[in-house]
């Protein structure tokens, strides 16, 4: 027997004319591989999510607002905000428990670091999946949105690429949390003190001008308020220039420091 | 592979003190070494998944801290702790790896059920890991280690928590890639598996080599080529005190607290003496010096951790 007969030399393993992929797209795959296994479920929940709190929230609840909230119906007011706070709850989960996962419990990221794939590949193939399945998520939350006469604008397709952008912004500085913690007890501190309070709080379902005037720069400090900021006026159509550069370049500023900081907590972590 | 002056440092602590070996293509090359001793370590330099603190190393005459990913593109590795992914199926490990090397999936396929044929897995083929046997579990990452048709396989501890069976059957695979001129490194606690692997073989200690050889040169250097051992039934009696009687008869002495060692040529020898001198010992074994006689006195008797 011999283990070499289909497989062409060392130094070539594909057989000559193919293209090599790029190393991070390797690392990605093994995202899709795992995701195989529970597409049907999370596709399921992607689409029941939206319609549950758009009938609850927006139809239910919203038949009390009787007055235009920022001048469009509640329905209106609150569809896009749900749709950036999903963003903001995918990049959470995504980079938690996976990359803890990933280091501690199935050792994955180890995994791949034995072959040709470096902690670079490592970090950004495994966000480049989280932007997917981001892509994946606000997608479908946009149509079903469409489906309730929420979508005001043609300029709403462009909250699938915000929705993703939100999604990173809080996915690459929780990535680079998560690969410096020693057990998951820092998650529930990351959902009870950051990502709950912003669900609620960062203009989703109420304009922040309601908050106590002290609150207010407070919570246009918090990533969700751009994130939903930018989502609202495209899906309505209200797009001012000056504010959307500065949401856009906020959210992708804090992308960008998550992304150095992971660089650096997942070399100390992986790199030893 | 060349290392010279290679050494790893965590902090101030140095795990691996500077040490020289060569290793040449399809050689079969051990580490052996109490715990801490700097195997893994060093494996791990080799493996290139861990920079080099200082010194040099070439592996397939290239230096890691630039080609690492070329390196490792060209050689096999198996962890000390498995990393299988315990969700997926046997096949969907080997396909997930081979693709982080970027193997097409035919080739991947194709690879995948003779390797799952080599280490007797093919019909355990579509079945999720987690319910595997730690020697299954074994086996596979072996056969995932190969996927990528390696020229350097490195083992760190292939067959620590595997029963007689499992053992010898990876022993067996192992032999079988060696002589497809697979090189290899390997650790282990077990003497016996450095000596059926290893064509030459390193005992470290305290980061360093205490001393490297062929198995049998290594006995010949360090040891004698039969070792009596007697134990003693009645707690007072002092080893030391009966050593020191029986000078003479052996080259070296190890008295142990109800067991005296007698390193030398002819067993059988001085055991006739031992008896002609009137002591009775509960039992005497006249056995061959092994690998784990030389480990022993190379590396200390007490525990380490």
């Amino acid at each position: 027997m011999t283990l070499t007969t289909t497989a062409g030399t060392h130094s070539d393993p594909g057989g000559g004319r193919r293209r090599t992929s790029p190393t991070w797209v390797r690392s990605m795959r093994y995202w899709m591989y795992q995701y195989k296994r529970t597409w049907r479920g999370s596709i399921t929940t992607s689409f029941l999510y939206p319609v549950l709190y758009l009938a609850a929230m927006g139809l239910g609840l919203g038949s009390l607002v009787k007055h235009p909230v920022d001048g469009v119906r509640y329905l209106d007011f609150l569809a896009p905000g749900l749709l950036a706070s999903t963003a903001m709850q995918i990049g959470g989960n995504e980079s938690m428990y996976p990359v803890m996962a990933a280091i501690k419990w199935l050792r994955t990221y180890f995994a791949m670091l034995a072959t040709p794939l470096t902690v670079i590949d490592v970090l950004v193939g495994h966000l480049v999946w989280i932007a997917v399945r981001l892509v994946m998520v606000t997608s479908i939350y946009l149509v079903i949105m469409a489906a309730f006469g929420t979508v005001h604008s043609v300029l709403a397709v462009l909250a699938v690429p915000v929705g993703v952008l939100t999604g990173l912004a809080f996915a690459a500085p929780i990535a680079a949390f998560a690969a410096a913690q020693q057990n998951d007890t820092g998650f529930s501190t990351i959902y009870r003190f950051g990502l709950i309070p912003l669900f609620l709080f960062s203009g989703t379902f109420f304009p922040i001008a309601q908050l106590p005037g002290w609150l207010q720069p407070i919570a246009q400090a918090t990533p969700l308020y751009h994130g939903v900021a930018l989502v609202r006026g495209l899906v309505l159509g209200h797009v001012d220039l000056a504010a959307t550069a500065a949401h856009l370049g906020y959210l992708v500023g804090l992308t960008a420091l998550g992304f150095v900081a992971a660089m650096h907590t997942y070399r100390r972590r992986l790199v030893t | 592979m060349v290392a010279r002056g290679l050494t790893k440092r965590f902090g101030n602590f140095v795990a691996v003190d500077a040490i020289d070996f060569e290793i040449g293509r399809g050689e079969s090359y051990g580490l052996l070494g109490p715990n801490g001793a700097g195997k893994t370590s060093t494996m791990r330099m080799i493996a290139c998944m861990s920079p080099v603190s200082d010194g040099t190393l070439q592996v397939l005459g290239l230096d890691p801290a630039h080609d690492g990913s070329r390196i490792r593109g060209r050689i096999g590795i198996v962890p000390q702790e498995d990393t299988l992914d315990l969700e997926l199926t046997v096949l969907d490990n080997l396909m997930v790896y081979g693709r982080y090397f970027d193997l097409p999936r035919r080739v991947i396929r194709e690879r995948a059920a003779q390797l799952l044929d080599f280490t007797q897995l093919s019909d355990r083929a579509y079945d999720k890991v987690d319910p595997l046997s730690g020697g299954m579990k074994r086996r596979l990452t072996i056969a995932r280690s190969l996927i990528s048709d390696p020229e350097i396989l490195i083992l760190d501890e292939p067959t620590t928590g595997l029963d007689p069976q499992a053992r010898h059957l990876l022993w067996d695979r192992l032999y079988r890639l060696k002589q497809q001129g697979v090189t290899q490194i390997i650790t282990t606690h077990y003497m016996d598996e450095a000596e059926q692997l290893c064509d030459r073989l390193a005992v470290m200690d305290g980061g360093r080599f205490a001393a490297e050889g062929s198995p049998s040169e290594l006995i010949a250097q360090y040891s004698n080529r039969e070792v009596l051992e007697l134990r003693f039934r009645d707690p007072d009696t002092d080893t030391a005190e009966v050593a020191a009687r029986l000078s003479g008869l052996a080259q070296r002495f190890e008295a142990l607290p109800d067991r005296l060692l007698l390193y030398t040529d002819d067993g059988e020898a001085a055991l006739a003496e031992v008896h002609r001198l009137g002591l009775r010992p509960e039992s005497a074994l006249v056995r061959r010096s092994t690998l784990e006689d030389v480990f022993l006195r190379l590396t200390g008797r007490s525990l380490v951790d």
